[in-house]
């Protein structure tokens, strides 16, 4: 890849000038970055690399770690899962970095974690998740279902009085899983079975006529439904469009959406899709000057204004600062201990109210749901009172709801049995 | 041109406003005005009852501005604001006088937010509002916004609507909601039993949930088995339409497979080149729309007839390139062929990524491609489908013209028939597969101008189609054009009536088992081609 001599150069540059400056002499603190820049993919994650980068930039000129410049190391696993466990080794052993902020894919994670805690790495992990997991070696910055999926059916319950409910996912971990999770959740609130329907279909789907049809005669029958939908990557686009085509509207029939976010939306012309919702923990269309400047300074690193920002970003942004704050209390960059201080740490949210890192290494957060605007923006129309806790574990699930995750002493186990008290060790 | 008409509602508002001699209605609404901006998404609703209680002469067009989403007001002085964008940049107008002002920073302003139960509730005051409208469309959609929110009043004035109206569908709307009304609350059992006759010819679901409902919660025996005769009736006509849906969907299925394929029946089928770089032709063409559209802003609904004949050259032209650069020196060696051309497809989806970024690209809709034909309640065919369908049978034929009818048909079929004694009856040859090897990829290429409209434009658009195409193909018989359509269709079909049972993922894996076990039995197809040329 040419890139890498380029990000090397940028990273010396800006190192140069930091140092110039502030006449800082020592070895640079590396930040590994593990984001598919190639491949399937690098649509979404292509971002959260500029992302990382450009909070590189401003730690360094704010100048740097410890009084050390931050060098970022970027490698592309491009969307190909082993790889990504290769690209992780190579990070930790031959460039030695401190910290890694990298994954999107479920199965990207999973097939990286036995490598962090092998060679006991320090991940960040960006993206909203099925859950069911905490390791040691990783913090999530992203929802966990509890954090995005519960809310959103809470809130069409509540607020829209929806009864009948299409479960639509891509066929893999995060919506099976997800799916799984709301089925029990909404099973205990009482929703008979034959109110519930579900469905799975590949990745990159395209041809949605038969299901949009299908979910337009399941909303037909007199009561108000709903669809909760999984449905990952840029099979969301045609699959809107057919939803727009087919004159399902928002108002009959809202799509509440757990992987559409301002970057998916860019691809499309969103006028027909206004007033179906999506549930995150942050939108660009947040009112609020940390997120205004947060914009600014995307916009100004990029030189595009018309670049969105995401919740994932917001997600790093958050990873990137509490580390930057747990490693200046340490005083070192070493994963035991920046670990343990990384426990407690509060940084303001983009979307307002503070986030605060839990012991299951979750973080808490607010919930937000937004209704699709013509201009590909999200208008809020719903949040939490307050923030929410992320949950490792589900609640809601026969296997996992007396499993705790508590990296705290004296516990320090991310799969405590709370019945048998063991702590089983296997954390994914 | 209904943004031309608000502001026309704004300039009338703006004249009778002080003509009016009920100053305190006027100043009422201007403290609701002021209460909206300060109003949160709770909070709205008996606002905006209030407000259309007032009847002043803006309402319409303040609700119309509202579910727009248009609707803003200054921070500073609670003044709102209508902000529409009109070709790009945003022209913002203060509502209630209607004068233009220079635009705000968006920290200056915010928006009067509106949610789905809002939208709710707007469209259906502008129901309300739109049921003495002069426009027949917008009457018949104002009654039936109308059909689950009936209650003796608006029976009664339905009823008086219905005197005064000629037009034929308002008529039908308003009889419908007249008969849903009376199956449910008329005094006797026999004028329930005769609106409910009447529902029985009616697909709409709201009526379908009435007689569901009266057939379960019914006091009247009488009433509960002419609801569920009714339903029977209706529930036959459902299943029929059903059957025709998917059949659509499977028509629809088949033609975007004929699109992906056609290109390859030439180039793989005619030629015999195994081209794993013929994806890539489809995203170029599809990437040629995106620059097309790029190109003419504001000409989104002739964009497309521009950008077929800019796909086909661009297509063809990158066809020739492949052609005279690696395939020529391939002649009769299909394995390397098959990796060369690999590594062409890998190429040319980076050389993608660098120039249009790795991100999918927004290609617009035309306006005539959007909706839905409305054949009755429970059958309504895409426009955009219909379009692609009838757009891929023409292509189809076209290309059969071009290989039955034209010189170039002719040498195509002698040289891939035999090469050695088509060059010694003085055929150029190479010319010859390098315009075949063109012809294909241009045909792609259309085919990506309509797979634009369907799918993603991005660098992986071919790859989702390479494999189906090969399938067709080979399924429809190598070096048959016609099998090529009969195959594409048939998978299509076959596809979207196994769907429905079986679900997405399995229909895809039966359909590719069927085709193996097929193809097991019949290695050359559907349509094999038959004497020497098969040699």
């Amino acid at each position: 890849m040419t890139l890498k001599p380029i990000l090397q150069g940028l990273s010396f540059a800006v190192a140069s000038t930091v140092l110039s400056t502030a006449a800082i002499a020592e070895d640079p603190i590396k930040v590994g970055v593990l984001h598919s820049l190639s491949g399937t993919m690098a649509i979404s994650e292509t971002t959260l690399k500029d992302t990382v980068l450009m909070m590189v930039e401003q730690q360094n000129e704010a100048g740097g770690l410890l009084g050390r410049p931050l060098e970022a190391v970027v490698v592309d696993p491009a969307s190909n899962w082993p790889l990504f466990a290769e690209k992780a080794r190579e990070l930790l052993t031959q460039e030695e970095v401190d910290v890694i902020f990298g994954s999107w894919t479920s199965v990207s994670r999973k097939s990286v974690l036995p490598v962090l805690e092998e060679l006991n790495g320090l991940m960040f992990y960006p993206v909203q998740y099925e859950g069911e997991e905490s390791s040691k070696n990783v913090f999530y910055t992203g929802a966990a279902p509890n954090q995005q999926a519960i809310p959103a059916v809470d809130y069409l319950r509540n607020e829209l009085g929806v009864e009948r409910w299409v479960l639509a996912g891509t066929d893999y971990v995060y919506p099976r899983t997800t799916n799984k999770i709301l089925e029990a959740y909404l099973m205990d609130l009482g929703v008979a079975e034959e109110d519930i329907m579900i469905n799975y279909t590949p990745f990159s789907h395209s041809d949605w006529q038969s299901i949009v049809s299908d979910i337009k005669t399941f909303g037909s029958a007199g009561k108000k439904t709903a669809v909760v939908s999984t449905i990952n990557g840029d099979a969301n686009v045609p699959f809107y469009k057919e939803l727009g085509n087919q004159g399902v509207s928002s108002a009959d029939i809202p799509v509440i959406a757990f992987s559409v976010g301002e970057e998916e939306l860019s691809g499309f012309d969103t006028s027909p899709l206004v007033g179906h919702l999506a549930a995150w923990n942050y939108f660009q269309s947040v009112d609020a000057d940390v997120n205004y400047d947060f914009i600014d300074m995307w916009h100004a690193y990029i030189g595009d204004e018309d670049r969105v920002t995401n919740d994932p970003m917001e997600a790093t942004y958050i990873g990137f600062k509490m580390w930057v704050q747990a490693v200046e209390q340490a005083g070192t960059t070493d994963v035991d201990a920046v670990e343990q201080a990384m426990i407690g740490q509060t940084v303001a949210n983009l979307s307002g109210g503070t986030a605060v890192m839990n012991r299951n290494h979750h973080l808490s957060k607010p919930v937000l749901i937004g209704e699709i605007q013509d201009d590909g923006q999200f208008e809020i129309v719903w949040q939490t009172a307050g923030v929410v806790p992320g949950d490792a574990w589900s609640d809601y699930l026969p296997g996992s709801k007396m499993l705790l995750a508590d990296w705290s002493a004296p516990l320090k186990c991310g799969n405590y049995n709370t019945e048998t008290g063991t702590c089983s060790g296997t954390v994914y | 041109m209904k943004q031309a008409l608000l502001m026309f509602g704004c300039w009338l508002a703006l004249w009778s406003t002080p003509t009016m001699a009920e100053t305190d209605t006027t100043s009422s609404y201007d403290d609701l005005l002021i209460a909206l901006t300060e109003a949160d998404l709770n909070t709205t609703q008996p606002i905006l009852e209030k407000i259309e209680a007032t009847g002043h002469p803006q309402v319409l067009s303040l609700f119309q501005t509202l579910l727009d989403g248009n609707l803003h007001f200054r921070k500073a002085d609670q003044v709102l604001l209508s902000i529409v964008d009109v070709n790009g940049t945003d022209q913002y107008t203060e509502f209630q006088s209607g004068t233009a002002i220079e635009p705000l920073g968006r920290r200056d302003v915010s928006k009067i937010r509106v949610n789905n139960n809002l939208r709710n509730f707007l469209s259906s005051a502008i129901g309300r509002l739109q049921l003495r409208s002069s426009e027949p469309d917008l009457r018949s959609a104002a009654v039936l916004s109308l059909l689950t929110k009936l209650d003796a009043a608006t029976a009664d004035d339905l009823a008086e609507l219905r005197r005064e109206e000629s037009n034929r569908t308002v008529l039908s709307s308003i009889d419908l909601a007249l008969a849903m009304y009376s199956a449910r609350s008329a005094n006797t059992v026999a004028a329930q039993i005769t609106a409910i006759d009447t529902l029985s010819d009616r697909l709409q679901p709201e009526a379908r949930n009435l007689l569901f409902d009266l057939e379960r919660n019914a006091d009247n025996p009488a009433v509960r088995e002419a609801a569920t005769a009714a339903l029977k009736k209706i529930d036959g006509k459902v299943t029929f339409y059903g059957y025709v849906d998917q059949l659509f969907f499977g028509l629809s299925l088949g033609s975007v497979l004929l699109l992906a394929a056609i290109g390859l029946a030439i180039t793989f089928g005619v030629m015999g080149v195994i081209n794993m770089a013929h994806g890539e032709m489809l995203m170029l063409g599809a990437y040629t729309t995106y620059v097309v559209q790029l190109l003419m802003p504001g000409f989104i609904n002739y964009s497309l007839w521009v950008a077929i004949p800019a796909a086909f050259i661009v297509a063809g032209l990158f066809g020739i390139l492949i052609e005279r650069c690696v395939i020529r020196f391939l002649h009769g060696r299909p394995l390397e062929t098959l990796l060369a051309t690999f590594g062409i497809s890998l190429i040319l989806q980076q050389l993608v990524r660098t120039v249009f970024s790795p991100l999918n690209r927004r290609v617009a809709a035309p306006d005539w491609m959007s909706g839905s034909l409305e054949i009755n309640p429970v059958l309504s065919l895409t426009y955009n489908r219909l379009t692609i369908l009838i757009f891929a049978l023409i292509v189809f034929i076209a290309l059969l013209v071009i290989m039955k009818k034209t010189a170039l048909g002719l040498y195509v079929r002698a040289v891939s028939q035999n090469r050695d004694m088509a060059k010694a009856m003085g055929i150029k040859t190479d010319r010859v597969d390098a315009l075949t090897f063109g012809l294909g990829s241009g045909i792609a290429g259309i085919g990506g101008v309509a797979l634009s409209q369907l799918t993603n434009v991005g660098p992986n658009l071919g790859q989702a189609y390479i494999i189906d195409s090969f399938m067709v193909v080979v399924f429809g018989g190598v070096g048959n054009l016609l099998g090529t359509l009969v195959a594409a269709f048939t998978l299509g079909i076959a596809n979207k009536f196994l769907e429905p049972v079986t679900g997405t993922v399995l229909a895809s894996i039966l359909v590719l088992v069927f085709i193996i076990l097929f193809i097991q039995k019949r290695p050359k197809g559907l349509f094999p081609q038959r004497g020497r040329a098969a040699e």
